[in-house]
């Protein structure tokens, strides 16, 4: 696989490869160049099962990844290109004319992330959420336990006790004050 | 994370929500005329639900209501994980219909409704349509710690915390997730609620029904279905 891998390299500017496991590997690819990479591993190198598309967001970098996980069947082969794009302006090439099952990806990033896929089918349509109107929800700028506490009527939880100190001033008073140090 | 600050928060979506399959249309029929439907007004009672007074001879309303509880029809509707249980609970091992206890296809057949474990906004949607569409009286039986409190999904967006805020609840099953066993002892602990007339709280939900309505509305911005659902 590290032929194929050196083989794309030159023509695409892969970056960061990571040979995870014998049969995966990960490899970055600029933005311009992840649809015809992934065009050609589908059409030339036998990638013909497109896995899944997920994304990562990295608040602290301003960026998202995105990664698309093909497989080679008759190999048993994994390759995950990841493709950093901005956050600010999060626009993505779409990729449904590959494999149709990336429509529906593009609709969850969409929803999830507020990744925009021009051209995407049904792309604004509700996908899992309904009738959601505040940011997306898993960007990390997203406190979700406070919209949580806004909006569920949150019920006043128990207090719990660290069991070290409870053991120590309810159960077993004396055991405690036996250590050679509070003997003094 | 210092840098968080700066970044620029994307603009709130403003987002208008509207189902077709509601609007006003105009309809030809089969002889050719033009007839305008509306569905919201055509298709659904908007009489609020009335409050069932109990008999007023003490002995027929105790009577009534020792019939009711030995006839506890389970909606099937399997709200969160928790409806896994359920399946072994109507199975020869557990065998709940030794306690009158069968399960229904519809709400419109059925008079308990079991929420089983964590309630999505979306989900709570159909929930309320489907109680509103049983018929009186109704009970609701709640598994596990998510109708209580949240249980694990406490922090989540996207699950509600309290169940009782949205519809009541006649009894509670404790646990993540409660076993079979914990369920048998919940319809136990409903019926002798029933018998001692104290499940009414069909009645609670007519007596209430605005606030119980205001506090859906809050989390279900695509309220696109008529307010009561007959």
């Amino acid at each position: 696989m590290k032929d194929l891998i050196n083989k794309l390299s030159k023509a695409y500017e892969l970056s960061d490869v990571v040979y995870q496991r014998p049969n995966f590997t990960y490899a970055t690819a600029n933005k311009e160049n992840v649809i015809s990479l992934i065009t050609q591993l589908r059409d030339l190198e036998g990638f013909s099962h497109f896995v899944l598309l997920s994304c990562v967001d990295w608040i602290e970098d301003n960026i998202f990844q995105l990664s698309y996980i093909l497989n080679n069947p008759t190999q048993k082969y994994d390759l995950a290109i990841r493709c950093m794009i901005d956050r600010k302006e999060a626009t993505m090439t779409s990729a449904h004319h590959l494999w149709e099952q990336i429509a529906t990806y593009q609709r969850e990033l969409k929803e999830m992330y507020g990744i925009e896929f021009p051209d995407s089918p049904r792309l604004n349509e509700d996908f899992i959420l309904e009738g959601w109107d505040d940011i997306p929800p898993m960007r990390r700028e997203f406190d979700t336990k406070k919209f949580s506490e806004e909006t569920f009527f949150p019920r006043e939880r128990p207090q719990s006790n660290d069991p070290a100190t409870y053991m120590k001033n309810k159960m077993h008073p004396d055991e405690w004050d036996n250590t050679p140090s509070s003997k003094g | 994370m210092s840098e968080e600050k700066n970044i620029e928060q994307p603009s709130k979506q403003a987002k208008t929500f509207e189902n077709p399959y509601y609007a006003k249309r105009e309809v030809t029929g089969p002889d050719g005329q033009k007839f305008i439907v509306d569905p919201m007004k055509d298709y659904f009672s908007d009489e609020c639900p009335t409050v069932h007074e109990p008999n007023s001879i003490p002995v027929v309303e105790k009577f009534l209501n020792w019939a009711r509880a030995e006839s506890l029809w389970v909606l099937g509707f399997g709200t969160g994980c928790g409806s896994i249980e359920i399946g072994p609970l109507l199975t020869p091992r557990f065998d709940a219909f030794r306690y009158g206890v069968m399960p229904r296809p519809t709400p419109r057949q059925s008079n308990v409704f079991i929420i089983s474990g964590y309630l999505a906004v979306k989900t709570l949607k159909r929930v309320i349509r489907s109680y509103e569409q049983m018929p009186n009286p109704k009970y609701v039986l709640a598994l596990g710690s998510c109708t209580i409190n949240g249980g694990m999904y406490y922090d989540s967006y996207n699950t509600i915390n309290r169940l009782d805020q949205y519809i009541p609840v006649d009894a509670y099953v404790a646990g993540c997730m409660p076993r079979p066993e914990a369920l048998l002892a919940g319809f136990n602990k409903l019926k002798e609620l029933i018998k001692a007339g104290k499940a009414e709280n069909a009645n609670e939900y007519a007596k209430n029904f605005d606030w119980y309505k205001a506090n859906q509305k809050k989390i279900i911005k695509d309220w696109n279905m008529p307010d009561y659902n007959w």
